[in-house]
């Protein structure tokens, strides 16, 4: 398929719109839509969208936008929405009702700086923040992955084994508003990738029921363990639904988790979003002058993929995780993950934070290098170290 | 993950589950017995004549409720009071969550009301942006208001309906500011129709409905709604005590179209007000200047029937 320049943003639009679209023979669609930068032109790309069966709700704020596509969602269309930052702060109360009421929502999220400081460009903490919720969790690499994996995760929350919403998102600018070569699949494609939902549990006026009145802690507790239940479905769905896409669309949405040169690897660097591409190169490059390094990609950080990222640290001695966010009195929300996940089955393993392009900072290969030395040096874990400070601050401590 | 203990599972599913036969709408489908209500409780009533104008009419709706005693009155799962399809929505999202029901099931042309059915307080506090702007979408919805003028779930707080001189929890010498006047703040934003109610005026209460019903776009009903809890009166004189406000001028019965044209449906008695303070204990003795009530609720109503003489509603209809 010949490739379109298009933006993170473009690549998101289109993958809403064609899914939404997708559902015309059944229910229909709906969005609640409310612009923030760095999102606006998903939103914008909705609203001009000649839909044969989808309302575009304007709402005026985010909070209502959630609330717009719950409705819609549980009298049974397919339903989305888009932010960012502060507007999913504002959105949050919402946001978790979704994942409660199991419907499977998908949200294109933009990661922005949560403000204040008032600063636009990339950082995860907006939707890091959202990550006890019951939620599928997915960080985009470029543009092809962002739509992609769009496609993809309305077929995965939609599945009846998992019913659960899905946020998929990408770096604020650097995939944003940066235009790439990006494959464009036609609608018949995303019409046949993308099955019409029949939500088990939507409104009916032949079975009427009552959603989200009281319910005492033993059965409130059950609904909880089916939560945990369908995200232990995830790892085997996301297969099939991966599979599927690579027979019907001749590409790889990519893995959960993605590796490169992590086989006979003792050094290990683990990123998440844009920061992938230029931390394998350096990695490519290092490896060329034969050191034992490799990579690991973090797609889905929600469930969190603990078998794979497992398989992929084996036989490194020392792991440098690097965080594009900052959980304010212990570090970065990745790394956590890690030495949660290794505590008590590898304590050896030496597991270092590396805070790195915060509040949209550049993260540089010549960054890179320097994390990389900084890991080679260590014996042993400290506390997490702050990239490209300006006056050289931060550093190791 | 495991559950370390056997989980109670509800053997129907919470997802899913066999389809119930279907049950049509009749008079005792929208609030059925056994609700949790207080008693005396005027929302119950309220719900109950609700129920038979849309059985009257034939209709069915689905329910949009936020957090307030309306949803509490389901019960406890798997019971419930409600006999429609009810969702409980965020305290401040009941208009934009029935925003999306009803933009589905008008793209299905499907039939049924999307009913939102709201206290005061996810009215004319949290929810007010959210409903502005259904309104001024012009969903096709019905926005009910029981308006209790407090909130009552939490355990009876102020809210921006509490009446001046109200002892709530949260005023505790009594409220020093007046109520919102959220009919007209619902008629500027030139809804279809807005409409006050009171259970105390069944006929007035079922013909408003049964208007609603006739008309699509936004509709919005207030209803004075008797508290005994808040209000701290007996529950026996609940529709007396709504009897009169109405009487007295305090809750004035009108409705209003586009914004633009008026119907006043009652020129009050003009009773004294001061039986309606004496039998709420939410009102210190004598800490009410009944006059300066008079005056305010005259004005209102004169200011009303002004408009309703200049612009009257069966005028428009026949322009059209
Ligand atoms: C976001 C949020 N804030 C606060 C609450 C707590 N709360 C639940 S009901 C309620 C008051 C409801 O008052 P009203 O709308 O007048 O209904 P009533 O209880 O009087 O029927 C409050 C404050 C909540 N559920 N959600
Ligand atoms: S507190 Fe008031 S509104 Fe709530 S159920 Fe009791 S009487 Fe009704
Ligand atoms: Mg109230």
């Amino acid at each position: 398929m010949p490739l379109k320049l298009v933006t993170g943003n473009h690549a998101a639009g289109y993958a809403l719109s064609a899914a939404a679209e997708a559902n015309r023979g059944a229910r229909g669609a709906a969005c609640g839509i409310y612009p923030i930068t760095p999102q606006t032109e998903i939103v914008e790309y909705v609203a001009k969208f000649p839909f044969t069966k989808t309302r575009v709700v304007p709402v005026e704020s985010e909070h209502s936008a959630m609330a717009v596509s719950m409705g819609a969602s549980l009298a049974g269309a397919r339903a989305f929405t888009a932010s960012s930052s502060n507007g999913i702060a504002y959105m949050v109360e919402n946001i978790m009702v979704a994942g409660y009421y199991r419907l499977p929502i998908v949200m294109v999220a933009v990661n922005r700086t949560l403000g204040p400081p008032w600063n636009i460009w990339a950082d995860q903490g907006d939707t890091l923040m959202l990550r006890d919720f019951p939620w599928l969790q997915f960080y985009c690499e470029d543009n092809q992955e962002v739509l992609d994996t769009t496609l993809l995760a309305f077929r995965l929350a939609e599945d009846r084994r998992i019913l659960l919403p899905a946020l998929v998102a990408m770096d604020a600018f650097i995939l944003s508003h940066t235009q790439t070569g990006t494959s464009l699949p036609d609608q018949a494609d995303v019409d046949r990738y993308v099955p019409e939902l029949d939500l088990p549990h939507r409104m009916r006026h032949e079975s009427p029921t009552t959603l989200g009145g009281l319910v005492w802690p033993d059965v409130a507790m059950s609904l909880r363990l089916e939560i945990d239940e369908a995200m232990e479905r995830v790892d085997e769905v996301l297969g099939e639904c991966r599979k599927a896409f690579i027979e019907q669309l001749g590409r790889d949405p990519g893995a959960a988790v993605q590796t490169f040169a992590t086989e006979d690897a003792e050094q290990v660097l683990v990123v998440s979003g844009s920061i992938a591409t230029t931390a394998r190169e350096v990695v490519r490059r290092r490896r060329e002058e034969g050191e034992r390094l490799g990579l690991i990609k973090i797609k889905m950080f929600r469930p969190f993929p603990e078998s794979a990222v497992r398989e992929a640290c084996r036989g490194a001695a020392k792991v440098a995780v690097l965080d594009r966010n900052y959980a304010a009195g212990i570090g970065g929300i990745f790394c956590q993950e890690l030495r949660a996940l290794f505590q008590g089955d590898r304590d050896g393993l030496v597991i270092q934070g590396y805070l790195t392009g915060l509040c949209g900072g550049d993260v540089t290969p010549a960054m890179i290098e320097d994390v990389i030395a900084d890991l080679g040096g260590r014996v042993e874990a400290g506390k997490p170290v702050w990239m490209g400070m300006a006056d050289g601050k931060g550093g190791n401590r | 993950m495991t559950a370390l203990s056997g989980s109670p599972r509800d053997p129907s599913g919470t997802l899913g589950g066999p389809e119930a036969p279907a049950i049509p709408c009749t008079e005792e489908c929208l609030l059925r017995p056994g609700n949790t209500n207080c008693g005396g409780c005027g929302m119950g009533v309220g719900l109950t004549m609700l129920g038979r104008a849309l059985a009257e009419a034939g209709e069915t709706c689905t329910l949009a409720i936020p957090a307030c005693c309306g949803i509490v009155t389901a019960g406890a799962f798997p019971t419930t009071s409600y006999g429609v399809p009810t969702v409980a929505t965020t305290f401040a999202s009941a208009a934009a969550f029935a925003s999306g029901i009803a933009s589905i099931r008008d793209l299905n042309e499907e039939t049924g009301q999307v009913i939102c059915w709201a206290g005061d307080g996810g009215t004319y506090d949290i929810g007010i942006a959210t409903l502005s702007a259904a309104a001024e979408r012009d969903e096709n919805i019905i926005y009910f208001c029981y308006d209790n003028e407090i909130y009552g779930n939490t355990g009876g707080q102020r809210s921006s309906a509490t009446p001046p001189g109200a002892r709530t929890t949260t005023t505790p010498l009594g409220k020093t500011e007046e109520k919102k006047d959220i009919l007209a703040i619902m008629a500027a934003h030139r809804i279809p129709y807005a409409a006050t109610l009171s259970i105390a005026h069944p006929e007035d209460f079922a013909r408003k409905i049964h208007t609603a019903l006739s008309i699509s776009g936004m509709r919005f009903l207030l209803m004075h709604s008797p508290c005994p809890t808040g209000w701290k009166s007996e529950p026996s004189e609940s529709v007396e005590l709504v009897r009169q406000a109405v009487s007295s001028g305090l809750f004035l019965l009108y409705e209003v179209w586009g914004g633009r044209t008026y119907r006043m449906n009652l020129e009050p008695a003009w009773t004294d007000p001061a039986e309606y303070y004496r039998r709420q204990r939410r009102f210190g003795d004598d800490e009410i200047d009944l006059a300066a009530t008079r005056r305010i609720c005259r004005e209102r109503f004169e200011r009303l029937k002004v408009l309703a003489e200049e612009f009257p509603y069966e005028e428009t209809r026949a322009e059209k």
